[in-house]
């Protein structure tokens, strides 16, 4: 009995302290966002009263991050809409239609899931430029997709695949080309896998560097990321400043991620159990 | 003979069923085959071609067959910066599979135990690993100041004055404190695995176990710790795939140039500069010596997975 107690204690201790290590970073970014420079060194531990909110406000300002989060929400939301459409489409397809080829098919897209798209920057810079599209956005778009649809196609061919066949056979019956069907049968019921996906991808694009940093140069055109990359060098000795953009670009998932945890650390993982 | 003609005629009718249904699935998967093959497929494939050439501009036109390998591997700059970023990477990987992946795997074990407040624990442990890379690569440079980061102001008040290091400045411990800020960011995630991992394996066999008279170390590493193999097998892979492209953290930590003096120059970091950026002293890319960069890198992940999966499959062919 004792010796049970012992090591529930040793195991929080050991959690405790990793989560204090974990935290402590966070916490002083976002405390020390709020105070005035001179209090971030003499106290960087403690919360100053009143809070100040003039970093935010210049980097806001001067960093222009109002365009920076809206380039970022719009690529975000058409890349992420893109690979669920796309993917479930080429999903639908592969789960019914059962052959040699759709086999093939299959595994060069799960093959993309274990090389990592950058290796082929050069060309894809090469394209983005003979499509017209450098310093732009857009540029971004077909480059996450393609990078997304590997484990699009991964997760929602297994879920169509595990739902009960006589539902899609009855609407067949019933007379439904393929295209309802996958509208008003298969689209309904894979909700949760889509969830999956959306997690799984929303992480890696919003929070991507290479990519802006390589194709995007123009000021109007960069990401939250980018935004922050380059305002770093700016603000060297100006920590409010510097942890207020840090804060700023944090923020937003920080908040997702903390109201749907189960959802990411699901989505997250869900793939490479399975596999 | 009538019937038979029917019969035909049904077959031929549900011939062509097969057929339009075969051509819609084609029409199904063709956007997202398009858009994979044009930016991710062919780009890859084409970057390996790009390899054989050289010339200034976005598009290398001369042919040089394997020169730029060549020069790579043999040239006294290339050859020194190659190795010393493939090295590096080693390094890189080495302390990932040695801390986070055991330091996961012990997160998960205590996790498991199903510990009162376990969730929020797991929700702390896996949150970094949202955060962008360059947040938290900044973030810890500013920890790690050497004048008012909070590492070394720690060190002075708890009296250990001579361990207050400009940690990202000295080119011994640079790489091995990057190594640990990406290890703190990411552990959450073989953590995560681990942890459904082990909550698939019965309880009543580790029961079975201790009524046998196993301690629960025994029981952990007798029976629990062969059926986590696979589970370790593709953490490794994960690990071994994102560390030999990692670039972000190098980048906000230390520079393209993996400052100090080349010291966390990465592979990663190796090829945007070669590729992109461009190669001190001249600062112009070359994208033919770039591409022949990450057709290396591509045959270091290719040998790897391989590895994985031939003893992934031996594994499972033995069972």
């Amino acid at each position: 009995m004792k010796k049970l107690k012992l090591s529930t204690v040793a195991t929080y201790a050991i959690l405790i302290v990793w989560s204090l290590v974990v935290v402590f970073p966070v916490y002083t970014m976002l405390i020390n966002s709020v105070k005035p420079q001179r209090e971030i060194f003499r106290n960087p531990f403690v919360p100053h009263w009143p809070l100040t909110f003039d970093g935010y406000e210049t980097v806001w300002n001067a960093g222009r991050f109002d365009l920076y989060f809206r380039n970022s929400i719009f690529v975000t939301v058409v890349s992420l809409t893109l690979i669920i459409l796309l993917g479930s489409l080429a999903a639908y397809a592969l789960a019914m239609w059962r052959s040699r080829w759709s086999t093939a098919i299959y595994i060069f897209f799960i093959a993309g899931l274990m090389i990592p798209i950058r290796l082929g920057t050069i060309n894809i810079f090469q394209i983005i430029q003979s499509m017209g599209l450098t310093d732009s956005v857009v540029s971004l778009i077909p480059v996450y997709v393609a990078m997304g649809l590997p484990i699009a196609v991964f997760v929602l061919t297994a879920f169509i695949r595990g739902l009960p066949s006589d539902l899609i056979d009855a609407a067949h019956v019933d007379g439904a080309g393929e295209l309802r069907i996958y509208r008003s049968v298969i689209m309904p019921l894979i909700r949760p896998a889509v969830a999956t996906v959306v997690i799984f991808n929303l992480i890696p694009v919003w929070n991507d560097l290479w990519f802006p940093l390589i194709f995007i140069r123009a000021e109007d055109q960069r990401t939250v990321i980018l935004g922050v990359s380059l305002l770093f060098g700016q603000y060297q000795t100006n920590w409010t400043r510097i942890l207020a953009a840090l804060s700023m670009a944090a923020i937003p998932i920080l908040v997702l991620y903390l109201l749907m945890s189960k959802q990411f650390i699901k989505g997250l993982t869900a793939g490479a159990v399975k596999g | 003979m009538a019937q038979s003609t029917a019969g035909s005629e049904a077959r031929g009718s549900l011939h062509r069923y097969e057929l339009r249904r075969k051509l819609i699935w084609l029409l199904f998967l063709l956007p997202a085959l398009l858009i994979y093959v044009r930016f991710m497929a062919l780009p890859l494939f084409n970057s390996l071609g790009l390899s054989f050439y050289q010339g200034t501009g976005l598009t290398p036109e001369r042919f040089v067959g394997f020169d730029n390998y060549i020069q790579l591997f043999t040239a006294p700059l290339w050859r020194d910066r190659f190795f010393n970023a493939l090295g590096n990477t080693a390094v890189f990987f080495a302390i990932h599979m040695l801390v986070q992946n055991t330091l996961g795997l012990l997160f998960a074990v205590l996790l498991a135990t199903g510990i009162k407040g376990h969730g929020l624990l797991r929700t702390i442990i896996f949150l970094p690993a949202t955060l962008s890379v360059l947040i938290i690569g900044f973030l810890w440079r500013l920890i790690l100041n050497p004048q008012w980061g909070a590492v070394n102001q720690f060190l002075k008040a708890i009296g250990l004055e001579q361990f207050a290091l400009p940690w990202l400045g000295d080119p011994t411990w640079a790489l091995i404190v990057i190594s640990l800020v990406s290890v703190w960011q990411w552990v959450g995630l073989p953590t995560m695995f681990y942890l459904a991992g082990l909550l698939t394996i019965p309880e009543e066999l580790t029961e079975a176990a201790r009524v046998d008279g196993a301690s629960s170390w025994q029981a952990f590493w007798r029976i629990k710790f062969p059926l986590l193999l696979p589970v370790i097998g593709i953490v490794a892979v994960l690990t071994f795939v994102g560390n030999v492209n990692a670039f972000d953290i190098i980048y906000a930590m230390a520079g393209a140039r993996g400052e100090p003096a080349y010291s966390t120059d990465l592979l990663g970091t190796f090829f945007y500069r070669t590729a992109i950026a461009g190669e001190h002293p001249v600062a112009i890319p070359n994208m033919g010596m770039g591409a022949a960069v990450a057709t290396v890198m591509f045959l270091i992940l290719l040998v790897g997975v391989s590895v994985w999966l031939l003893l992934t499959q031996r594994r499972g062919a033995e069972m």
